[in-house]
């Protein structure tokens, strides 16, 4: 028996990977969930991806407020206390980083593992409070377009939110599968705004302005905007596309010997619900829908599941998803003519896996 | 419990079930009235209008001082990088294979430096610029991406009247989606 569980010692090696940190910082950087060591919707809580632009802050919860003013009537401020004892619904979402699997924009596929390159999204049950609630009680104006939300970590990282979105299905998240919020998923409070690209779910929240503008902030204008070819960028890309990519098998994850496997990976929308995850074993010649395991939610991870007896010839896997608003995941070439190798941001093309004779999987442009 | 209190507790909680569904729900309404100086601690974003400057002003030749002294050991001299961002340089790179993104190449409006670095900077003691200080180092970035000139004075009133120059190459996507 234990305070707090672990996973078996023999599991030890499934960790977050590839953490970097920015240089001439503490705290400051990114890690990854190893998607390709995990299977079902829900990562556990220690294996969420991070993506952090100051440190995460060691906030003490009995001294953390969160203010609500701009254009509100009642300007206020609360106390996590005072969160806690509000009405909450409870949602599983997924959380990805704009940012995730942009390594493939470059002009080689990189040899790193699944999770390596698309880790930097997660899925979890959030449960908190309606933002609605909250801007009701200050007597926001609703009609104000826009929201400004603040963390309280070192560069009070802050980003301009929708009121549209506020009203829609915002909330304010206190719990992570169960639990209060790992401090590095904005302990004790943070915003979550479902489907909308990670950096806006602003974490350690301990404002929110209503105001009639963006405000430009700099994560807003000269960080999470997406560079295009022609030179400009694309500005207030909030949802996150179609996307799914095959964790097994996948580099490191080898097939070993001809025979009868799962091909079994995971498919998101920020835009809606995954109807359809399509799975090919020749390069995309051919496809074959994948049995989605229920539940399928909206704007959650979904994880697919199909049966492949591989002969031991060479082969390319690829998945490829469509939701429910009739988006399909494109290729990388129709990406790449779309929006250019430049934009860092909104990765979301088709992965090809290719298996070798060995059983080895390796990341290739197919 | 007696049954008379159970059936009190139902019926609350139906009432509750009931508001679910209507336009204001019913809540606990537990927020604390903030105070205007309350407010003026915590409101420190600027939006490129400029509403919520503060006081002050500095221009390049004192930014130059700040950031010799705060800013150099992490964004190079002048603020050529390394080992964390550039801050000058990058002009005509945007369309290259290798584009810099740097405040004169990529930053669409002045306001957002201020903003920026009054809550950012310096990484390992943000905040602790006054707000000269944050005028000064803005004005002397500006400077030296060839925004405004040697002379020029940063304050509330000049400051959201800088033209970026890549202003106009941003394009607002919300609400629709590209494909």
């Amino acid at each position: 028996m234990s305070g707090y569980g672990s996973p078996a010692k023999y599991e030890s090696k499934v960790m977050r990977a590839l953490i970097q940190a920015k240089p001439g910082t503490t705290g400051s950087g990114a890690s990854r969930t190893p998607i390709e060591a995990l299977d079902g919707m829900i990562t556990p809580n220690g294996l969420h991806y991070e993506r952090h632009h100051s440190g995460v802050p060691d906030i003490d919860p009995d001294t953390h407020r969160l203010l609500i003013h701009g254009v509100v009537k009642r300007p206020l401020t609360f106390t996590v206390e005072a969160l806690l004892r509000y009405p909450m619904v409870s949602r599983i979402h997924f959380l990805e980083c704009s940012g995730n699997s942009n390594i493939m924009y470059g002009p080689t596929p990189p040899a790193l593992t699944c999770g390596q390159v698309h880790g930097m999204v997660s899925c979890s049950e959030w449960t908190g409070v309606p933002l609605r609630l909250l801007l009701e009680e200050a007597g926001a104006d609703l009609t104000a377009p826009w929201l400004l939300a603040e963390g309280a970590d070192s560069a009070a990282m802050s980003r301009s939110v929708p009121m549209a979105k506020a009203l829609d299905d915002a909330f304010l998240a206190l719990y992570q599968n169960g639990e209060r919020l790992r401090p590095e998923n904005g302990y004790p409070v943070r915003l979550f705004l479902p489907g909308y690209e990670g950096n806006m779910n602003v974490k350690w929240l301990r404002r929110l302005k209503v105001t009639p503008t963006p405000i430009m902030t700099k994560d807003e204008t000269s960080r999470y905007t997406d560079l295009q070819a022609d030179g400009t960028s694309l500005m207030f890309t909030y949802p996150m596309e179609v996307k799914s990519v095959i964790t097994r098998p996948s580099p490191g994850v080898a097939l070993h010997g001809p025979g009868l496997y799962e091909v079994s990976g995971l498919a998101w929308s920020g835009q809606g619900t995954i109807k359809q995850v399509e799975v090919s074993a020749d390069g995309g010649q051919s496809w074959a829908a994948a049995a989605l395991s229920a539940p399928m939610l909206p704007r959650a991870l979904t994880r697919f599941r199909i049966a492949w007896k591989w002969n031991g010839a060479p082969a390319v896997l690829k998945s490829r998803a469509t939701d429910d608003t009739g988006t399909v995941q494109p290729t990388r070439d129709a990406l790449v003519s779309a929006h250019g190798t430049n934009a860092i941001f909104h990765y979301n093309a088709i992965q090809a896996w290719q298996v070798e004779t060995t059983g080895e999987v390796k990341n290739v442009y197919a | 419990m007696s049954m008379r209190n159970v059936t009190a507790v139902v019926m609350v909680l139906l009432a509750l079930v009931a508001s679910t569904g209507g336009v204001a729900q019913e809540t606990p309404n537990l927020g604390r009235p903030a105070t205007s100086a309350e407010i003026a601690g915590w409101d420190i974003s600027i939006p490129p209008d400029g509403t919520g400057l503060p006081p002050g002003s500095g221009a390049p030749d004192q930014g130059a001082v700040v950031y010799t002294q705060k800013c150099q050991s992490c964004h190079g001299e002048k603020g050529a990088g390394k080992p964390n961002d550039p801050l000058v340089g990058g002009q005509g790179t945007l369309t290259s294979t290798s584009p810099v993104r740097t405040i004169g190449s990529y930053w669409p409006y002045a306001t957002t430096i201020f903003d920026y670095v009054r809550r950012a900077m310096p990484y390992t003691e943000s905040k602790s610029l006054t707000n000269e200080e944050v005028y000064a180092v803005t004005a002397y970035l500006l400077h030296l991406n060839g925004i405004i000139g040697a002379q020029d004075v940063m304050n509330a009133h000049t400051l959201p009247q800088v033209k970026m120059p890549n202003r106009d190459n941003f394009i607002v996507v919300y609400p629709t989606t590209p494909q």
